[in-house]
Order: structure tokens, then C-alpha cells, then sequence
């Protein structure tokens, strides 16, 4: 049997303009900038514009994308996105960025499942094309976490916000050493209710009383988010490794989930990597949930941080809970 | 090295406290200036040196280092 190998053939993003950042955020609400600093390790993040939602900055990162593939729209086999924040409950955001790019007649859907948004559709993506269906997919991570934020909450409110990144996943030919190695996804649903938008879904439909009370904004119990999120990343990454007989000395980059400096630095820890081989972006961009892993694969490839054959493992974790890793040589 | 000084000297390094303000009394957060991400990273550090899963209802209650030690040692 003809054995298919799926591989990372083009990065894209789309940042927002404005900046939001710990200064603004003092005025906003009981904090600090050194206070900010200290727990997250964040500086700024970017904010959607009021007229723009999650199918905007995904279509402008999937143009990215395909502008660095040397693809065209037409060359697409599927569109998926990884969200939380999509412009409506329905329809998906990938059937709107397929209208904004044009093409018809391939299957177009989102995936919700947190924050490894993009290491989900990362995966559902390697299995059409590994098992020969497909040639070129769409893989976008997009949140516009702003919109659900709660401004009265300190401790929610200083960690998110909004960016697009997208990713085309491709046949591997004969001869290429890029591809997908591993992936690895996973949820935990017994904790479902420590990261949730309570409000806006059929559980609680919008009401006076639900806009009244926040509810349609991010509710987070934060400390028992941060044990799960540094225990499941590290056990998923752990995994993949082990599957593939390989140690970190042999990785040369990981990209984790940009939720928190800390709950990177304790996953670095637990893994033993040596920090100089992590990618960061949180200071700039706070936790953009799905779009934080390809939105710092983009910048990193696109800077030559990240090289062709560079081994990168990506991880993360998020509402559900869920989490996951992906093996790259790139 | 037995429990207590073990616990001591995990939270002198993870805390960057003085060995001296680490006594069975001291509360983290009050008297050694634990933030609460900082007993997060406390309670895991102990789950891998003690090898013992500490839930997140058993570990609001430990409030102070003796609370700790005496956990660790019933463990």
C-alpha cells in the first residue's frame, strides 16, 4: 500500500492593529504592569477592531499562508478552523473564509476544543492527507478572546487576546523531509467547568439577565487551570516523544500553548529543555488561544529562527479540557 | 533528609525566602509572600518530590508550612 506523509507547507497570520497594553490596562482595572509582568509574563496584546471578527484575521492569515505555500485558493481541499470566538454559532467560520477566498465545493468546518484549536484540526488534517484524499488543507487557529472578555474581572481580563494563524498541510512528496511525525490530542471532560463561556449557548440562551450578569464572557478558576494545563502538556509531549524514541535533546524547538510565562516555565522545567530551545511571543501577544501556536510558528519560520528540517514539538491545552501535541520536522 | 527539612528547603528555594522565616507557623501567602500562582508551583514541586497526588480541595486548606509538613507526613 502507497504510504502518504503529510507535512507544513505554508504559515500565515493575522495580527489586529490595536494594542492593548498593561498601561491601558491599569486604567481598566486593580493592577500593574509589574504585577502583570510577574504572573504572565505579558506586556501587550492586540484587540480586534469593533467592525471585525474571527473570519477577518483568519481569511487575511490563510492569504498569508497560501502566498508562502505558492498556493492558490483553488488549490485547497478543505478549510478548518480551530475557534472558540467564531463569528456566529452558525455557520462555522471556515464556510465565511471559504467565501472570502473564494473557492467552493471542498468541505469547510470548525472545531471547537479550546485552545489546541489548532493542534486538533492540525490532526484531523494529517489523517486526509496520510490516508491519500487529500493533497492541500486549510488549518487556521483563530480567536478574537476580546469579545468575551469580562473588564471587571482582573484576573481574567489581563491575559487575552485576539490573532489568526493559519497553516497549509500538504502531501509530503517521496523525496521531502518535512512532515508531520506525531500527533497526539486528548481531552479530559471531567473539568469541563473550570474554563467555560457559561452564557450564549443552549444551556443558558441569551437574556437581559445573562448580559446583565457577564455571563457570556470567560469564566476561569486559574489555579487549578495551571496544574492541569502543566500536567497534560507535559504527559502529551512526553508521549509523543516516547512513541518516537526521542528525547528533547533531539527536538530542536518547542512552540507550547502562550497562556502564561509561568506555565511555560514549569513545563519547561518538567521536561527538562533547555529554555533557550522554547519560542515565546507572550509579551507581545498575551494567550490568543488556538492562534497561539501557529501565529509563533509563522513568525519563526518567516524570521529563519526555525529552519527547513528543524524537529519542533508543539503543544497545548485548554477549555474542555483538552489538550495535544504535534511532532514537526519542518 | 527527613519531611520537614525537605518541605523547608523546597519553599526557601521556590519562594526565594530566608531559611530562618521558614518556620512551622509561617502562612505562604501571608508571611512569605506566596502569590497564589506561587503555591500552585508549591503543591506540584512537593506532588514530584513526595510522589503524591495532592487534590485541589486538599491544598486550599494547607495554609501554613506546618499544615504542609504534617499533610506530607500522614501521606
Amino acid at each position: 500500500m502507497v504510504r502518504y506523509y503529510a507535512k507544513i507547507s505554508g504559515t500565515g497570520r493575522g495580527i489586529p492593529e490595536k494594542i492593548l497594553n498593561n498601561f491601558d490596562l491599569e486604567k481598566m482595572v486593580e493592577t500593574s504592569d509589574e504585577w502583570i509582568k510577574t504572573r504572565t509574563g505579558m506586556s501587550e496584546r492586540r484587540v480586534a477592531a469593533d467592525d471585525k471578527a474571527c473570519s477577518d484575521y483568519a481569511t487575511i492569515a490563510a492569504e498569508h499562508a497560501l502566498q508562502s505555500a505558492g498556493l492558490a485558493a483553488r488549490d485547497l481541499d478543505m478549510i478548518i478552523v480551530g475557534t472558540v470566538t467564531a463569528d456566529y454559532a452558525f455557520p462555522s467560520t471556515a464556510c465565511i473564509v471559504q467565501r472570502n477566498l473564494g473557492v467552493k465545493n471542498i468541505p469547510a468546518f470548525d472545531v471547537s476544543a479550546g485552545c489546541p484549536g489548532w493542534i486538533y484540526t492540525s490532526n484531523i488534517a494529517k489523517q486526509y492527507i496520510e490516508n491519500g484524499i487529500n493533497r492541500h488543507i486549510m488549518v487556521i487557529g483563530a480567536d478574537m478572546l476580546t469579545k468575551i472578555t469580562n473588564y471587571k474581572d482582573r484576573n481574567t481580563c489581563i491575559l487575552f487576546g485576539d490573532a489568526a494563524g493559519a497553516t497549509i498541510i500538504s502531501r509530503a512528496s517521496d523525496i521531502d523531509i518535512s512532515r508531520i511525525i506525531d500527533a497526539d490530542i486528548s481531552a479530559d471532560g471531567s473539568n469541563w467547568d473550570l474554563l467555560v463561556q457559561p452564557g450564549g449557548g443552549s444551556r443558558m440562551p441569551a437574556s437581559y439577565k445573562s448580559v446583565r450578569e457577564r455571563q457570556h464572557t470567560v469564566y476561569m478558576e486559574g489555579n487549578k487551570v495551571f496544574k492541569l494545563a502543566v500536567k497534560s502538556m507535559f504527559s502529551s509531549c512526553e508521549k509523543v516523544l516516547k512513541r518516537n524514541n526521542l528525547d528533547t535533546n533531539s527536538i530542536d524547538w518547542v512552540i507550547p500553548h502562550q497562556a502564561n510565562m509561568r506555565i511555560i516555565e514549569a513545563l519547561g522545567k518538567k521536561l527538562k529543555l533547555d529554555i533557550s530551545k522554547i519560542i515565546v511571543n507572550i509579551e507581545k501577544y498575551g494567550n490568543t488561544s488556538a492562534a497561539t501556536i501557529p501565529v509563533a510558528l509563522d513568525e519563526s519560520m518567516r524570521s529563519g529562527k526555525i529552519r527547513h528540517g528543524d524537529i519542533v514539538l508543539m503543544t497545548s491545552f485548554g477549555a474542555g479540557m483538552t489538550s495535544g501535541s504535534l511532532l514537526v520536522r519542518i | 533528609m527527613d519531611i520537614t527539612a525537605k518541605v523547608k528547603e523546597i519553599i526557601v528555594e521556590e519562594l526565594g525566602v530566608d531559611a530562618s522565616e521558614v518556620t512551622v507557623e509561617a502562612k505562604l501567602i501571608e508571611d512569605l509572600g506566596a502569590d497564589s500562582l506561587d503555591t500552585v508551583e508549591l503543591i506540584m514541586k512537593f506532588e514530584e518530590e513526595f510522589d503524591v497526588e495532592i487534590a485541589d480541595e486538599e491544598a486550599e486548606k494547607l495554609a501554613t508550612v506546618g499544615d504542609i509538613i504534617n499533610f506530607l507526613k500522614d501521606k
